[in-house]
């Protein structure tokens, strides 16, 4: 597309930056932070931290969806793919660690673990061997809530069911703009779930909480322009929300999109890696949809796991209160090839993006 | 392709059947997503996250915030540096 080229302009990028110099405050820090794993991936892979201001700090946030899936849920994955069940996940969940073991490390033990693009794949593939019980490990944000709902309401086979592990990220966010010692001063909202979810959602944010809110798309100049609107409404003293990624972001999201995840989820109290229990974070399937829930079926249920391997700094690193590099594990005894922490497995871990960087 | 849990890229619809679409990610290779979530017409972009078409690009909208982004390059001072 003719816009992308634009929006990867690099002469466009170091203007963006110029304008973002002339609203940054002379004095103090700014502190913005991204809950996305493709912000950071975009920050870090253009190198845009080099052309801000030393007194903004852009963080990364919670937003990766494997790296905050609980131990627990992984090893309920484990669990029935050692006990014959075929189990499906995201490329990027197969390393991920649970207490003891990850699904790649069962999958060693002759365990039928298998990759599949998305959750229609996975259907398609039960629906050819229907005498084998199938279970998707359903991973993801809003982004990824809906692709389950419609699957779930095209009714799968019965040899076919989920764990449901989607989280709900704008709670994420609230528990970090309320955490004293991380003094946030303003968000770059993530621009993929906003595509569903809406503006709405994050109205909270400026009103109650005071921060700049700007949903940002993943281009670079996307996110030096969200920087620059977010500097600007703090030198205005005039917090508010606003969208930058308008080419797919509508203030009320993708309207059916909702309506299906209304109809099959229910929001429930969860458990995120690191960061421990938020209220109403995590997305948990209907009553009469029961049939498809794998903890049912199989009866599998793991209450607690342990989240954090020893050493791994993980849970600090997805708040942004440290980078990887001051991980005393990172690249040295945790790697891209052998990684200790969830946030060096999946391609949206900001350490795993750090280690591609370095 | 890369398999990307929040990665959304853009692709083109070439041609739509019921809930289904070939859809090309500028590639020349055809793919099929789901279209249940959106409204796509031939010839429209949609981001395409994990097999399923989450939203139709505006192009109008597109063109808008290159035009606001320039706005705010050319007129506003650039003082203070
Ligand atoms: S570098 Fe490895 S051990 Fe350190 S915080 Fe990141 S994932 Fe954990």
């Amino acid at each position: 597309m003719i816009e992308k080229l634009r929006f990867r302009d690099p002469e466009l990028a170091k203007r963006v930056a110029k304008k973002i110099h002339t609203v940054t405050p002379k004095e103090g820090t700014v502190k913005i932070c991204h809950v996305c794993g493709t912000h950071e991936w975009t920050i870090t892979h253009f190198g845009l931290r080099n052309l801000l201001p030393l007194n903004v700090e852009v963080i990364a946030g919670p937003g990766c969806p494997v790296c905050v899936t609980p131990a627990s849920e992984i090893d309920e994955a484990v669990q029935l793919a050692l006990k014959g069940v075929v189990v499906m996940c995201f490329g990027d969940v197969l390393r991920v660690s649970g207490s003891e073991m990850s699904l790649l490390d069962a999958k060693a033990k002759g365990a039928d673990v298998r990759i599949v693009y998305g959750v229609s794949d996975a259907v398609k593939m039960a629906q050819k061997e229907p005498k084998k019980d199938f279970v998707f490990l359903a991973i993801g944000f809003e982004t990824t809530a809906p692709s389950t709902a419609v699957e779930i309401l095209n009714k799968p086979p019965n040899n076919f069911s989920f764990l449901v592990s989607h989280r709900v990220i704008p709670p994420a966010m609230k528990l970090l703009a309320e955490m004293e010692d991380l003094s946030l001063n303003g968000f770059i909202a993530p621009g993929h779930v906003s595509t569903i979810i809406g503006l709405e959602p994050y109205e909270v944010f400026p009103k109650v909480y005071g921060m700049p809110t700007v949903v940002a798309g993943f281009e670079p100049i996307d996110v030096l322009f969200g920087v620059y609107m977010i500097l600007k409404q703090l030198r205005e003293n005039k917090p508010r929300l606003e969208n930058e990624y308008a080419r797919v972001v509508s203030w009320e999201g993708n309207m059916k999109a909702q309506e299906l995840m209304q109809k099959v989820f229910s929001v429930a109290d969860g458990n995120w890696r690191g960061l421990g229990n938020i209220p109403s974070s995590k997305f948990m399937l209907n009553r009469e949809y029961a049939s498809y829930d794998a903890h049912l079926k199989h009866d599998v249920n793991v209450e607690h796991g342990i989240d954090i391997q020893h050493g791994c700094k993980c849970h600090l690193v997805i708040i942004g209160k440290i980078k990887p590099t001051e991980c005393p594990l990172f690249m040295k005894a945790c790697t891209p090839q052998k990684p200790v922490g969830a946030c060096m497995v999946s391609i949206e871990g900001t350490c795993r993006i750090w280690a591609k960087a370095t | 392709m890369l398999i990307v849990m929040c990665l959304a890229i853009p692709a083109k619809v070439i041609s739509l059947k019921e809930d289904k679409a070939q859809v090309d990610f500028g590639e020349g290779v055809l793919r099929e997503v789901n279209v249940t979530l959106v409204n796509a017409k031939v010839g429209d972009y949609v981001l395409v996250h994990a097999g399923y078409a989450i939203q139709v690009v505006d192009a109008k909208e597109a063109l808008e915030t290159i035009k606001l982004w320039n706005e705010i390059l050319q007129v506003e001072p650039e003082a203070n540096i």
